[in-house]
């Protein structure tokens, strides 16, 4: 992909900026845009607060009034523009060709039954018996586009079609910490017990907002996770030793 | 020293500047709605601008000084009390021990900030002492405080002991921060925006509603985000949009018609239109309003906003240098 005829830059008020590459969703673009975060987190220019990767941008969070007044001898007019042309130096550092280590993560699930009350519905909303939907999930690797809506819920693509399944019409109230979900065509893990209108169809051990650790999430934007069927037997034990 | 609360009110949290750096983590940045307020109460009582303090919505808190304590009361005029006697605000006071301090009723403003000297000693969580409500993390145990609980202060600098000493001075200079230079408390607000990203996806008549006609701010405000309601916000086509970054001050505009505000505890990410972006001088202001209160937004540029910003930090700026030197000289 030319990422120089792809890029698009667009205020976020006065003290962000979103640097979106290409249209829609794609592993290629998301690729890059790793690469980006990477560029701009390896030299944080002055001012810089932080970065927040999407599905295909980069959102900039930046102290205007830093670099106004560092900037006040050069002839740029705004600490946007300032930071945008800081943008356009980290796209020419990045190049797309170059491969980057991708963590493949494990997530231990126990399917179904009081864990997975939804089970059901997915089988029956795509004709499938609850078997054949768990070898469909269990079958796939998933990418981890971001991180978003609590802290740790990855954002997964990749989930088969044959599984996808609609949201229920009126949300729980509070769905379980580690509550494996699926809402239309995505699938996603429940970080911390929050209402939500999921299919729930299993749900793992598994921290994925860790607090006091750093980083404080088990995945990060750019992982790949795989599901792992474990028994309810199994479910303690991995409490205690996935911390 | 330390305060132990008597009656928590309708939500009193721990806040600082905010939780930044881990958003990318789905951390959501928190921090004190009105910022401007929070720091000044700081700089009050001689504390670090970010240092943690209380917010507090309208009415009900009360506490009792367990010692004598200098503390600041900034923000919303929610008529606060020192043993029954009506407390200044924006102004250094010098606390006795056994003393107690309530918010009663009425107000104009939604959100009032106390600073204590020394700030409330709470462990950083994520480098913040900001209360993070839904993932309970933060603050004073991840919560909303409750009757009982006390809360104690760190060191005094050096400051904050020159402002004591200033006040126990038979000598001393009574004064107080001009706050109408930072902001103000009207039921009718001019807000300043800037175009968001998906403005010129909405129809002209729906552009025009947004700049020429009020929005009411409705009871569903809170530290997420402010619904307003007023003329229905169409796009030209609806289009499905993807995820991305958002922040305090982004109008969204969910197919409903009516905007959003995003505030100081929004998630990390959001899927809808953007319409606009309230700047970031207004956010205090903005902050401050209450359901019922009207909204009169402006169009700006980008270098309008931050010229507005530049002149507000280099105010805020000299107004900790003229305290610290009434501190120290």
């Amino acid at each position: 992909m030319d990422i120089q005829q792809n890029i698009k830059m667009r205020s976020l008020g006065d003290s962000a900026i979103v640097v979106q590459i290409g249209e829609g969703i794609s592993p290629d673009i998301h690729h890059v845009i790793i690469h980006l975060m990477t560029e701009i987190e390896r030299d944080p220019f002055h001012g810089f607060i932080e970065a927040v990767p999407s599905y295909n941008s980069v959102t900039v969070y930046y102290n205007p009034v830093t670099i106004y007044f560092e900037n006040q001898q050069s002839q740029v007019n705004s600490a946007f523009q300032k930071v945008s042309a800081f943008m356009e130096e980290y796209i020419k550092r990045v190049n797309p060709e170059e491969e980057r280590e991708q963590r493949v993560i494990e997530i231990p699930v126990i399917y179904g039954g009081e864990y997975g009350p939804d089970l059901g519905v997915v089988a029956t909303y795509n004709s499938l018996t609850p078997e054949e939907v768990i070898d469909i999930h269990l079958n796939h690797e998933y990418m981890v586009y971001m991180i978003g809506f609590s802290p740790g819920f990855p954002f997964l693509g990749g989930m088969d079609e044959r599984i996808a399944t609609p949201r229920k019409v009126s949300p729980r109230q509070a769905i379980p910490q580690g509550s494996v979900g699926i809402a239309g065509k995505q699938t996603g893990i429940y970080s911390l017990e929050t209402p939500g209108g999921w299919q729930i169809i299993g749900r793992s051990p598994a921290s994925l907002f860790l607090p006091n650790s750093s980083p404080p999430t088990l995945l990060q934007a750019g992982d790949k996770i795989r599901f792992k069927q474990i028994e309810e037997e199994e479910f303690s034990t991995y409490k205690e030793e996935v911390i | 020293m330390s305060i132990t609360i008597r009656q928590p009110g309708i939500l009193t949290t721990i806040q600082d500047l905010g939780r930044y750096g881990a958003q990318k983590y789905g951390v959501i940045v928190g921090g004190a709605m009105d910022a401007i307020s929070f720091r000044i109460a700081n700089m009050i009582v001689g504390n670090e601008q970010s240092e943690g303090a209380l917010e507090v919505v309208l009415f009900g808190l009360s506490f009792e000084f367990n010692e004598d304590t200098l503390i600041a009361i900034t923000g919303g005029q929610l008529y606060p009390t020192i043993d029954g006697k009506s407390a200044p605000m924006w102004r250094p006071i010098l606390v006795k021990k056994g003393s107690i301090l309530q918010f009663k009723s009425g107000h104009s403003g939604s959100r009032a900030y106390i600073a204590f000297a020394g700030g409330i000693d709470v462990p950083d969580v994520l480098e913040s002492k900001s209360t993070y409500l839904n993932a309970s993390l933060g603050g004073y145990e991840g919560r909303a405080l409750k009757a009982g609980d006390t809360l104690q202060f760190g060191e005094l600098s050096h400051i904050s002991e020159g402002l004591i000493s200033n006040l126990q001075s038979p000598t001393s200079n009574d004064w107080s921060v001009n706050y109408q230079t930072f902001l103000n408390f009207k039921k009718h607000q001019q807000i300043r925006i800037v175009k968001g990203s998906e403005f010129d996806e909405f129809t002209e008549d729906s552009l025009d509603a947004l700049i020429n006609e009020q929005y009411t701010v409705t009871t569903r405000a809170d530290r997420m985000g402010y619904q307003l309601e007023g003329h229905p916000l169409k796009m030209t086509e609806e289009f499905e949009l993807i995820s991305e970054g958002v922040t305090f001050g982004t109008i969204q505009v969910p197919t409903s018609g009516q905007p959003i505000v995003l505030m100081a505890d929004r998630q990390t990410a959001g899927g809808y239109p953007k319409i606009a972006q309230v700047i970031t001088a207004d956010l205090a202001k903005l902050a401050q309003s209450l359901p019922m209160n009207q909204l009169f937004f402006h169009l700006v540029t980008i270098e309008e906003a931050e010229q507005a910003l530049f002149e507000q930090e280099q105010a805020l700026h000299d107004l900790a240098v003229s305290i610290r030197f009434k501190a120290l000289y």
